[in-house]
This record gives C-alpha cells, structure tokens and sequence, in this order.
C-alpha cells in the first residue's frame, strides 16, 4: 500500500491524473470453472480519467456487467491489474481481504444501480443518510445533511418519499444522489436507464456527465440504449469480452 | 440500528402478525408457568416450608411415594442424631389418609407426625402450638372449606376424633392434600392401630404404647457444611452408619406422590413451546431475509461490511422478540390473576422471568441462524437483474 503512494508521487503530472480514474490492464475474467468456463472479459485494457464519463455499449452476454463487477471491487479478475484512484485492487484486496475491499467501495467507489435499486424502507433522505453512515464512524453521521444532494438531482421537494411513492425517473435521480453522497472517485453505472422512457433518460443521463464533470469522478457507464449516448464523453462497446472505441 | 428501526416501522404488518405468535406463545409460557408452580406448591408446600435439609428414609425404600412407604425405628434416628454436621434429626410420620369434620365435610388428610417441640413445629397463622394427644395443626388452605379453629375431625375406618387447634401459615399441602400436623405419639398409636374409636386420645393411652417407629428421619444439617449443600458423600455417610437411604430436600420432592409425573409434563410443555417459538422465529426471518436479498446485496456492493447487516438484522430481532415476548407476559399474568381459586395456579416472578428470557435467547437462536444468510449474500448480485 505504501509502495503504491510513493510510486504515484513520483510520477509526473499526466500519469497522475490517469491514476485517479480508473485503470484497467490486459484484464481477464474467466467465469465457471473446468470444462464450462466462460472468458467473460478477454484482455481488456481501458483507461476513464477524473471528469468524464464513458458509455460501454454491447449485446446481453458480452462482458458490460463483468467489466463493471471488476471495476467495483466486486469481482476479482483472473489475470491483468485493476487500479482505482491509483491503489490496485489486488494489493488491497490481498492486505485486508473482503472487508478491506468493503470498505475501498463504500469510501471510494459509488454505484447506480438498475431502476435506482433503493431500500424500499426508507425515504429518500435516509436513502442517503444510510450510505454516509456505511462510509463514517457513529458520531460523525448525525450532522449529515442529505438536501444539498438531494436538490442538486432535483429531488429537494422529494426527501421524505419512500421508493414506492416515486416515479422511476425520480427513483433512479435519488439512486445517483445516493451513489455520490461519499464523494467517490469512481462512479459505476448499471443499465440507469433500462426502466425509462426516452426524455426521462436523457435527463438522467445528462445529470450523470454533469456530475462526473463537476466533481472530477471517473464514470463508467454499461448501457444498451444507443438514443443516449450522445450525452457521453466517449463511447466503447463490448463484443465477446473485448473492448474496442466506437467513439473517442 | 438504523435500517432495522426503519424497516420495522415500514413492514409493521407483517412484523406485527410476527410479534402477535410471539406474544401468544408468551401468554401459554406465562400460563404453563403459572400452573406448573401451583402443582409444585400442591404437591410438595408440605416440604418445601420445612427447615429441613435432607430426610433419611428407611434402606431401600422405593422412591416413589417413599413417605408414606418408609419406617425407621429409633436406632435409625438415633444414628442419625450421632452424625457429624447434624445441627438436628428428629423423626416424622406421615400418611394420608380420608376424614370427616364435625360438618359433614370430607377432607383428604396427609398425616405428618412430629414431636411438637422439635424443629419441625410449623409457623402459625392462628391457633396454638402443638401439645395435647388430640390437637391437630391444618394447612390455613382448609380455612377456606369451613374448618375453623375447634372444629372436630374424625378420622374415616380408626374413628379416632381430633380437634382443630390451629393453621399453618400458608399452604401446606402434600401431594395434593392438605397437610395436618399432629404430635408423633398420636400418629403412631393411629400406625399402631391402637387409636380410640369415637373419641380422641389420650395421654395415658400414648404413655401405654410400645411403638418406637416413624416414617422418615428429618435433617437438619450445620449451615455451609458439605451436609447441608446435599453432598452426596456426606449423605452416604450417615446412611452407612444408620442403614437409611437419604435424599436432599429437592430430590425428596420427587418422592411425593405423582410430583415427578406431573413437573415432567409440564416442563416437556414448556421445551416443547420453546422449540417451536425458535423455529417460527427462524422461519419468519429466513423467509425475510431471502424477500430482502437483492436489497442486502445492493448494500454489500455499497461496501456495507457483512457484520453490520449481520448486527442490523439482529438488532431488529432482538427488538421484535423483547417487545412482544414482554407484551405476551404481561397478558398472561394479566389471565393469571382470573384463574378460578380452587385451581392449582401460582405465578412467581423468577419462573416469568426465568420462562421470558429463555423464550427471547432460543428466538434469537433461531433468528441468528436465519440472519447468517446474509454473509453468503453475493455483493456482485446487485448489478443487472431487474426488480
């Protein structure tokens, strides 16, 4: 861990910048084990700088969600390096085990889910409260204030609704705001607009590059909807576990 | 803390329906509770408010029903005196046997003979101490049929008469009967068979009889001494050197009449409800925690460590189980205090409480091993999938 910070420093100014994206090398992920084991990611190599956010588009099957499992500190891959912020996954991963990985997501990485994925349980200020309280000691998590999130999705006026009293556009708006409230550096986004009609996801896919824009996160964004692309600062799709640019 | 307060506010339906089993099977373990101490106070109040720490019955008396079985003869007893640790022996009869009051009343008696100014002498609520040949102490539960202080009761086939001089100060009962103390003279010419018909006895008669018989050894042992506490070895001591088998106060419980049959039953109720209150427990939380899968798995990709949804779910249903199970409780002494007086029903607090956190600790068993699931949960199950 320490090696990775002093190998940082002195790298110049490009480099680091690179390493507080999101970088991947030569990735493989083999799935299944024995004779049924599928390749689901094939070397791939991908690089998402701090700032923008970049669409991966493909058919069901071809490795989007694999890439993102990797990516998340979800999965480990079978070969090649996973960096996040400049720390490689495997190092942490080999410090402190599943916990430590736990704890890289909540303090650093931030997801938005299929259809918002919230807890049905709760309103959408505690939707948010309840992550801060995943990423910060007791003590801490009583001065959180969920509104500026809130209103900065455009959800201000929607903070005591529970999921079930929200649209699925609403939902998804408190899922990103949920999603940032630990300011991650790494955004992963799941299929947002998969539940959406047309105008609906091109806002809330607009509301996701601006904020990776704003807050200097690297997002990363598996989709099938070609309509909202546009909306990305570059394109890539995936084709059997390989990754090639459709649009730089 | 945070999701589980949340969540039971949210599903209050179902964890209502929940916590409605759980107060129910509260209510039967209060009530099962209840009952169980009236049958141990019906069968064994006789012994229990005695000072004795161990009785000595004769060598190899069958334990069941080993009162009224046993005879010791005053070599035995005097054996006993002897032993080391003995702070006082003294002996005691005891036999059951059915009479009739002076009102027409039928009674089931226990006979326990004792010497009137042993350790033995019962506490009095009223009346007198023990003397005359012909004075009986009745349990104060006889107080309720009618009998009252000079009441005459005649003992059925010996006709023997015997007065009514005073009552214990609470029940004293004896295998379900009420419990009458009389001098021990009197209770072995009764044994002997030599007791007047139609009139009481006297004090020439007792000086006359040649019976140096009783049923049991009662003992007293030096407080703290491996006597006292029930040590086995100090017992086979005592029994070695005056030909006696003896039993611990608690153990002699089990020697009166239908005791052991009867707490048995019971307290196979009451596992057996314990059992069932764990299961339904854990099946209402297995099924909770599956409903609750793919949001737990969005929660572990967040990076929620798995101990905390772990410490989550048990918070929720340490809360459920303490809320409903105290609810349950307080209902069933609630039903308690209607029960009907002639019942055998007692509610003593340590039983409750003892019952209540054995009901709570085995529903948190069963609830832990349903919540465990959500360390096998798959954090990467949160992306794709619909909902």
């Amino acid at each position: 861990m320490t090696n990775t910070t002093t190998a940082s420093t002195t790298l110049d100014t490009a480099a680091e910048t690179r390493h507080q994206g999101l970088h991947l090398q030569d990735v493989t992920l083999e799935l299944g084990d024995g004779e049924g084991t599928v390749r689901a990611l094939d070397q791939v190599n991908l690089e998402v700088n701090a700032g923008e956010l970049v669409a991966i588009i493909g058919p069901s099957g071809a490795g989007k969600s694999s890439l993102l499992a990797v990516a998340g500190a979800l999965a480990s891959p079978t070969a090649g390096d996973v960096r996040v912020l400049g720390r490689d996954l495997a190092a942490v991963r080999s410090d402190g085990g599943q916990g430590a990985l736990a704890r890289f997501r909540r303090e650093h990485l931030g997801f938005v889910f299929q259809s918002g994925n919230l807890i049905p349980a709760l309103t959408s200020a505690d939707q948010l409260r309840l992550a801060y309280r995943l990423a910060h000691r007791r003590g801490r998590t009583r001065t959180f204030d969920p509104s500026p999130f809130l209103e900065s999705v455009g959800m201000g006026h929607r903070a005591d609704s529970r999921p079930g009293q929200l649209s699925g556009g609403e939902r998804q708006r408190v899922g990103i705001a949920r999603a940032l409230v630990n300011a991650p550096g790494v955004l992963l986004v799941d299929e947002p607009t998969a539940a959406l009609d047309r105008q609906r996801s091109q806002d809330i896919v607009k509301l996701l590059a601006e904020q990776c824009h704003e807050k200097s996160i690297a997002g990363v964004m598996v989709t099938h909807d070609h309509e909202i692309l546009p909306c990305c600062d570059r394109v890539l799709e995936m084709v059997d576990g390989q990754l090639t640019p459709v649009r730089e | 803390m945070f999701l589980a307060l949340r969540e039971l506010a949210f599903a209050r339906g179902r964890f209502s329906l929940m916590g409605v089993v759980i107060a129910l099977i509260a209510v039967l373990m209060v009530l099962l509770s209840g009952l169980s101490a009236g049958l141990v106070n019906d069968g064994v109040s006789g012994l229990k408010s005695m000072p004795v720490t161990s009785f000595a019955f004769d060598e190899g008396t069958k334990a069941d029903n080993a009162f009224s079985r046993s005879i010791v003869d005053d070599e035995q007893i005097a054996a006993w005196k002897e032993q080391p640790d003995v702070a006082t022996a003294s002996p005691m009869g005891a036999s059951i046997m059915n009479a009739e009051t002076d009102q027409g009343l039928q009674v089931d008696l226990t006979l326990f003979g004792i010497e009137p100014d042993s350790f033995l002498a019962p506490e009095l609520s009223a009346g007198s101490a023990l003397g005359a040949p012909g004075g009986i102490i009745v349990s104060e539960t006889l107080r309720g049929e009618g009998l009252e202080l000079g009441s005459v009761i005649t003992l059925d086939q010996v006709g023997t008469e015997l007065e009514v001089i005073g009552f214990t100060d609470g029940q004293a009962t004896f295998g379900h009967v009420d419990v009458a103390y009389l001098p021990l003279g009197t209770w072995q010419l009764i044994a002997a068979g030599e007791a007047p018909d139609g009139a009481a006895p006297t004090a020439e008669q007792l000086a006359a009889l040649d019976f140096e018989y009783a049923s049991v050894v009662a003992i007293e042992a030096v407080d703290g001494s491996p006597l006292a506490k029930g040590d086995a070895d100090a017992l086979a001591a005592g029994d070695s050197a005056a030909g006696t088998t003896s039993m611990t106060l608690e153990q002699s419980f089990n020697a009166s009449p239908g005791y052991q049959a009867e707490t048995l039953t019971l307290s196979m109720i009451q596992w057996f409800l314990y059992a069932i209150g764990a299961l339904v427990v854990g099946a209402f939380f297995t099924v909770w925690t599956i409903q609750r899968g793919h949001e737990l798995a969005v929660l572990r990709a967040m990076g929620a460590s798995a101990r905390y949804l772990l410490r989550d779910g048990l918070a929720q249903a340490a809360i459920l189980l303490v809320t409903f199970t105290a609810l349950g409780a307080a209902i069933g002494v609630g039903l308690g205090a209607l029960m009907p007086a002639g019942m055998p029903f007692s509610l003593e607090a340590g039983p409750i409480a003892l019952a209540s956190t054995i009901t709570i600790s085995l529903g948190l068993v069963g609830a832990a091993i349903a919540v465990l699931r959500v360390t096998r949960i798959e954090p990467i199950s949160a992306l794709g999938g619909t909902r």
